[in-house]
């Protein structure tokens, strides 16, 4: 008598489907219309349209000085210090105008907090840099929940494992890697909805940069992130979907995937093929 | 000299070898079938002797492939390119296994009385070279159209095949004094069907590299 076997059921990747963009995949978190910004009578940024779903990489890139550092901070109005600077058009987080008169820009930026290219951790401690936007928001009074709170910040920021046993130590006592990862756990602590990181690993050897790039991936899981970087392999790396910026224009907004294998504009091509200019 | 000249040095570098591959193997195939229609087993030799080339080539397409990956990190079109090279390279490298094959039947049959049967191979072997010349041209001009055309045009060397393994067998059966050597026939008629399929590759590679569409398995 044969003997029946049953082959093992197999199941096929699904097929890739290229015309649905993550940004129709999720809700929208940020979403831009029409932004224009000038320094003085020079414009910077012209009619910047786009939507940033929620819980997302974006990755911002183009050559210096095309608009995309500029486009970064106007998401939390880190231009209104900026003298002689002017802002039209509409940016909704969470569909809020976030220029509309009336609006509290130190809650908009506890909501959208901030990365920067250098490190900036203030000479304090470890510990009090972490808890300083706590305390002067006065998000908490109680030491337990400030330590708490801390302590989770930094884990989240993948850097507990290295300072638990020194956190009154100075914060200028870490290495570049590590403070930067101060500066993400600093800004972690007040548990924003959108985490905007300018050049965040540029200063940073490569081990140091893998850390940051590990983190942010990590980071997607519950926070929208929106990166700018000046290295593509990064953006290619670490973004789901990533936007190309030129002369203050928004030239594209794709998949990554798409982006960096069949960009649909062909100054995006040139651009990310090395022969723009 | 700046970057982006360099990267495109290394990639008309890298086309350069991988037409040199493709005339290779079309060059193989042409001389393997010569071989086998006028008899000549010099010319069967000197296929054989000349693969040892071909997958030295194609190891310096490899190589040159993951240089350029790893070295300057292809995108967009520049790394279509460099995988649809990285992928025809074995796919030509087999053309000419299979030219080879087509060779060591031309030497075996060379040495029997003479088939009138062979001839009807005459027709296969032009189309599959018709079809790997439109090929490679389809690829050098990054010419989609005539990618998906020459893909088309595949089914004529099925139904060539298809014809000819009906007629040979029909000759085993009446003429079973020449059944071994028309079996040979039919593995060479087997050659040819299969270097159809594998410039059906290339044209589909040649698709993904020009419009980035994966066209393979849809039909």
């Amino acid at each position: 008598m044969p003997v029946e076997t049953v082959a093992p059921k197999i199941e096929l990747p699904k097929k890739r489907d290229d015309s649905v963009l993550v940004q129709k995949s999720s809700t929208v978190k940020v979403s831009v219309h029409d932004l224009n910004f000038f320094y003085g009578r020079a414009q910077a940024l012209h009619n910047i349209s786009l939507e940033i779903p929620e819980r997302i990489v974006m990755a911002f890139i183009g050559p210096s000085g095309c608009g995309k550092s500029t486009f970064l901070r106007t998401l939390n109005r880190m231009n209104d210090v900026i003298p002689a600077t002017r802002v039209d058009g509409k940016v909704l987080i969470d569909d809020h105008d976030i220029y509309a008169p009336g609006t509290d820009v130190v809650e908009l930026r506890r909501k959208v907090g901030m990365v920067f290219q250098k490190s900036n951790p203030f000479p304090k401690s470890i510990f009090d840099n972490v808890a300083y936007g706590l305390r002067i928001n006065r998000i908490t009074n109680s030491s337990s929940e400030l330590a708490g709170r801390v302590e989770q910040a930094l884990k989240d920021a993948a850097l507990w494992s290295e300072v638990k046993d020194r956190l009154k130590s100075s914060a200028l006592s870490l290495s570049g890697g590590q403070q930067q990862r101060l500066c993400i756990a600093r800004a972690l602590a007040i548990r924003p909805e959108v985490l905007l990181m300018d050049e965040p690993a540029s200063a940073l050897d490569p081990i140091a940069t893998s850390k940051i790039e590990e983190l942010i991936f990590d980071l997607k899981k519950q926070y929208t992130i929106v990166i700018v970087t000046h290295n593509m392999q990064q953006a290619a790396r670490v973004s789901d979907t990533t936007a190309f910026f030129l002369l203050g224009k928004l030239i594209e907004v794709n998949t990554t995937e798409k982006m960096f294998t069949a960009p649909n504009e062909k100054l995006t091509e040139d651009y990310i093929t090395g022969r723009f200019g | 000299m700046d970057l982006h000249r360099h990267l495109d040095d290394e990639l008309s570098s890298l086309r350069d070898r991988v037409l040199l591959l493709g005339g290779e193997a079309e060059q193989a195939l042409d001389r393997a079938m010569y071989a086998l229609s006028e008899r000549d087993s010099d010319v069967a030799r000197q296929v054989l002797d000349h693969d040892d080339q071909v997958d030295q080539l194609e190891v310096e397409i490899d190589r040159q492939c993951i240089d350029i990956i790893a070295l300057r990190q292809p995108a967009a079109r520049d790394l279509r390119f460099v995988i649809s090279v990285a992928k025809m390279a074995p796919v030509l490298e087999r053309i000419a296994d299979h030219a080879c094959n087509i060779a060591r039947a031309a030497l075996d049959l060379n040495n029997e009385p003479e088939l009138k049967s062979a001839m009807d191979l005459n027709q296969m072997s032009e189309h599959a070279l018709g079809m790997l010349r439109a090929a490679l041209d389809a690829f050098t001009s990054s010419d989609a159209i005539a990618a998906r055309q020459v893909i088309k045009s595949d089914t004529e060397i099925n139904d060539l095949y298809n014809h000819t393994f009906h007629r040979l067998i029909e000759l085993m059966v009446t003429e079973p004094a020449t059944a071994t050597r028309d079996a040979r026939l039919l593995f060479v008629a087997k050659h040819l069907e299969r270097i159809g399929d594998y410039v059906t590759d290339i044209c589909e590679l040649t698709v993904y590299m020009a419009e980035a569409a994966f066209i393979k398995h849809t039909t």
